[in-house]
């Protein structure tokens, strides 16, 4: 390989005494994903139930928070949410906006994904689990929800990966995760070896997600 | 054990029952025939309030119906429902379909409901298929699966609403099987079905609708074979071609 390249990218030297910095990060946004995607996800699906029951200042809530939250970029949202708080008397730590902001945003995203899922179990399930006597709660819970949930994962898989991934927007208000590490680490060395090594972290950190989301896929697949 | 008086039923702007009336004894299979849009399958359903009726009274087993004091889930397990498109639940397997009411409305223990579910099962002749799944089945297997989830409730009617249209010709025989075998060992039962020829042999009356009207009933070698009303003699020869 051209050793320009190698110098470039693979600088054993910096990559010697940057490293730590870089796991650092790694670790910090693993913890960030996943108290995101528990939360968000958690929330979406807490969202599209309460949808369910179709009162109508409830649905009207429910639908301007996820086209809000839909539309505007995250980023907007987190500056926002770190500057505007304070004035309003609650800080807000660069984590915890992170952590709020992408929470909120994948929430909105995941209730449409569960709502739309929801919507498109037959109602002749609905039918048959009532005419034996289940409650609207008991047949949403234990016979549509389940059948939605396996309709839900692809797409809940590819937001929840795009999502988790503006975790590395934290580095413009000094989130320590893998990309502000990064760059703190390139402009010290003046190598873009920290670089590679965030986008190597990220690679560590999302490839697995996808695989295990195309594993859920297959395994929770069952023939119509 | 059912009756139903007056019945009316409108969706929207469209009356699609228009005052029906009709009384199904203890034991008696009664089917309910008629051109398409005539109000067989709303009538059924407004039999366990899968419709909620606009007007009319409906009471089962001594039970009004319509009552707002009426604990609706605790009626619909006393009244069976067979849907013409099965809805088994294809997350569970035959046994998980037939015992999730068992469990959840009748709050049996798992144990109880699964021996249950297997007794439910064996009646219609597939407590080998307990574990499969619903895509693993025929179309006549799971039908038969949704009588047997039907039937573990242990109803006091059973509903029928096309049970056999969706299904291949060579596997109508073994529903059929089944709901004689049910009218042999009593159930009342009400269908809505075009297998004149099995009504002709197990039904005890034929009610033929029409416009959101009963027209005509007696029994089937009456209704089916000399129909007194121009309407349902048109309907029958038209089935019969």
């Amino acid at each position: 390989m051209d050793s320009r390249f190698v110098e470039t990218f693979f600088n054993a030297e910096v990559i010697a005494r940057y490293l730590p910095l870089i796991a650092e990060g790694f670790v910090l946004t693993v913890q960030l994903a996943l108290l995101v995607v528990v939360s968000g996800i958690g929330l979406g699906l807490v969202l599209a139930l309460l949808r369910a029951f179709q009162l109508k200042p409830v649905t009207w809530a429910i639908v301007l928070f996820a086209d809000l939250l839909r539309a505007l970029p995250p980023l907007v949202l987190i500056l926002l949410v770190y500057f505007g708080l304070p004035a309003l008397g609650v800080p807000l730590s660069a984590l915890a906006t992170v952590w709020l902001v992408l929470t909120l945003v994948l929430a909105a995203f995941a209730e449409e994904i569960f709502w739309a899922g929801l919507t498109s179990i037959a109602k002749g399930q609905w039918d048959a689990a009532r005419s034996t006597g289940l409650t609207f709660v008991q047949t949403l819970l234990q016979v549509v929800l389940p059948q939605a949930v396996r309709l839900t994962i692809p797409p809940l898989t590819n937001r929840t990966i795009a999502t988790t991934k503006n975790t590395a927007l934290g580095s413009v208000i000094g989130v320590g995760e893998i990309l502000n590490q990064a760059t703190t680490a390139q402009a010290f060395s003046g190598s873009a070896t920290p670089l590679m090594l965030g986008a190597i972290a990220y690679l560590i950190l999302f490839v697995p997600v996808v695989v295990a989301g195309r594993w859920i896929e297959t395994r929770f697949a069952w023939r119509p | 054990m059912l009756e139903v008086r007056g019945l009316r039923k409108s969706f929207g702007e469209i009356e699609v029952l228009k005052g029906v009336d009709l009384l199904v004894h203890d034991r008696e299979m009664v089917f309910l025939v008629g051109p398409s849009g005539s109000g067989k399958s709303t009538l059924l359903r407004c039999c366990n309030r899968l419709e909620e009726p606009t007007d009319g009274a409906i009471s089962v087993d001594g039970t009004d119906l319509l009552s707002p004091r009426t604990d609706i889930n605790a009626v619909r397990r006393r009244i069976g429902m067979v849907f013409q498109s099965f809805n088994l639940y294809p997350h569970m397997t035959a046994l998980g379909n037939v015992t999730l009411a068992l469990r959840l409305v009748s709050k049996l223990p798992r144990g109880e409901a699964d021996a249950r579910g297997h007794a439910a099962l064996e009646r219609v002749g597939l407590d080998a298929k307990a574990k499969a799944y619903p895509g693993e089945l025929s179309g006549g297997q799971q039908q038969r699966v949704a009588i047997a989830r039907a039937l573990a409730l242990e109803p006091k009617i059973m509903l029928f609403d096309e049970p056999t249209s969706a299904l291949d010709p060579e596997l109508v025989g073994s529903v059929l099987a089944v709901m004689q075998d049910m009218r042999e060992q009593g159930m009342t039962m009400v269908v809505v079905s075009h297998e004149l020829r099995f009504a002709r042999k197990a039904a005890d009356r034929v009610v033929f609708m029409d416009g959101g009207r009963i027209v005509e009933e007696g029994p089937p070698e009456q209704v089916l074979a000399a129909p007194t009303t121009e309407r349902a003699r048109a309907f029958i020869r038209d089935l019969a071609h």
